[in-house]
């Protein structure tokens, strides 16, 4: 059962007839959507292009010391998104680092873990498998990690007066802190406990659709993708609870008191 | 019983003071003067600097939670964290306290629902709970009528009885008359005695 058809360049324009009808839709009925639709799609196709490139070589390259750069890359990439992605940003360092780094000890664990132990390429770091993994390991961890902050800091900032209420009343901070945590991880989790409850049912994963299409056999399919699933969870997970109670021991003391002198104000 | 020496953070102080068990000190002081920053920094709810101690026993001596407990700070504008009144305190042994308040059946209220000066009058009793050494109330009457303004001045009364020091941030010289045993002023965040001396 391999019958891969290749695509040509030609199909792709072809396919995306359909998109540039919603732009002209958009024109006609004055959405204003048209620029923002077109140069987004632009700037997908440049993007993926331009990572099949990149891809292409460091296949050819196979090297470690490429791979981990590449890594890297990702990381320092997926943390400007989690730092952009939130209103009320930890100042300083901290902002960037926080986030980042959650979800950079939270992606590697599980995907060293999965290519250890589970799929194991020799070597176990071999890009073809090392970075695509990686990539939608960290993708989700990284939207997990920017809801669970954004929550948090949302939070802390706007219950302020309830939070210290609770202190005053001789509370600690951890116990005060209590409910905006769990909402704050209740929300990073949420993505990922909706994907795994619909995925099957209401949609099949982009990756599992990907195999499929490539020829590969789909309950071969679906036993990578249940691997990944739990990969994502299991990284996502740890993610966010990293990056929640670093940022609680952030803007708390050892004295018990909220700091939000330490959070940089709104990016309006 | 209960002295504060050097107290001071970024736009407070420093402030030395020193009130006895069962005396109550009214603050005064223009809008800004740095009242209610002083009460968080006694409270230790601000970074701060200097000393302050109770009975002896310094701050830094107990966790803040513990000396939160026993130096308990009423602010302006009360904090609520559940939907149910009743959530907000911690044993069933505060009937007394509520009715004193003229809010016997509060327990059952939604936090919504109440009025401003309800909340306020729920936050002292909330504060006096835990049997507080020292009360820091921050414009306790500011929301009620002539009425409910004598019975908190009353309750603040029986805790002077019962030898907790008061320390009380009002805007009116009759209520601080009524019952401070003296008045300071905060001006530009210092604190000084009405009469001008500095504290």
């Amino acid at each position: 059962m391999n019958s891969y058809i290749s695509l040509t360049y030609l199909d792709l324009i072809g396919a995306s007839v359909f998109l540039i009808l919603n732009a002209v839709f958009s024109f006609v009925l004055k959405l204003k959507l048209e620029r923002q639709l077109l140069f987004s799609s632009a700037r997908m196709v440049v993007q993926l292009l331009m990572v099949g490139l990149v891809l292409k070589a460091v296949f050819a390259a196979s090297s470690a010391v490429v791979t981990g750069l590449i890594a890297m890359v990702m990381i320092l990439f997926a943390g400007r998104e989690i730092w952009a992605r939130q209103e009320r940003k930890l100042s300083g360092i901290w902002g960037y680092g926080l986030g980042a780094t959650s979800m950079m000890f939270a992606g590697s664990l599980v995907t060293v873990c999965a290519l250890v132990t589970q799929i194991q390429p020799q070597p176990w770091w071999t890009p073809q498998f090392a970075l695509p993994l990686f990539g939608m390991v960290l993708g989700n961890t990284m939207t997990g990690v920017s809801l669970g902050l954004d929550t948090l800091h949302t939070a802390l900032y706007r219950e302020r007066t309830a939070i210290e209420a609770q202190l005053l009343l001789g509370r600690t901070r951890w116990e005060a802190v209590l409910p905006a945590a769990r909402r704050s991880l209740r929300s990073g989790f949420t993505p990922i406990i909706n994907a795994m409850a619909a995925t099957g049912v209401v949609s099949l994963p982009g990756m599992m659709t990907g195999q499929i299409l490539s020829g590969v056999d789909p309950q071969e399919a679906v036993k990578y993708q249940i691997l990944i699933m739990f990969l994502i969870g299991g990284a996502t997970g740890l993610g966010v609870l990293g990056a929640v109670f670093a940022s609680i021991w952030r803007l708390t003391d050892q004295r018990h008191r909220i700091r939000l002198d330490r959070m940089r104000a709104a990016s309006t | 019983m209960f002295k504060i020496v050097d107290l001071g953070t970024r736009h407070v102080g420093p402030v030395t003071l020193s009130v006895a068990g069962g005396e109550c000190v009214a603050i005064r002081g223009a809008s800004g003067s740095g009242k209610s920053l002083f009460f968080r920094a006694v409270a230790d709810l601000d970074p701060n600097e200097g000393h302050v101690d109770l009975k002896g026993r310094s701050r830094e001596d107990m966790p803040a939670y513990e000396w939160r407990r026993q130096v308990a700070l009423v602010p302006a504008e009360t904090g609520w964290w559940a939907d149910r009144v009743r959530d907000h305190f911690v044993d069933d042994g505060v009937e007394a306290l509520l009715e004193a308040v003229g809010l016997p059946d509060a327990l059952d209220w939604e936090v919504n629902r109440l009025s401003t000066g309800e909340r306020h009058r729920l936050g002292i009793v909330r504060a006096l709970q835990a049997g507080p050494r020292v009360l820091l109330l921050d414009e306790p009457t500011a929301s009620l009528d002539a009425d409910m303004t004598a019975v908190v001045e009353g309750l603040v009364k029986q805790q002077l009885v019962d030898d907790v020091c008061v320390l009380m941030v009002t805007h009116d010289p009759k209520q601080a008359g009524r019952i401070a045993h003296r008045t300071m002023i905060m001006r530009d965040g210092g604190l000084h005695s009405a009469s001008g001396a500095m504290a």
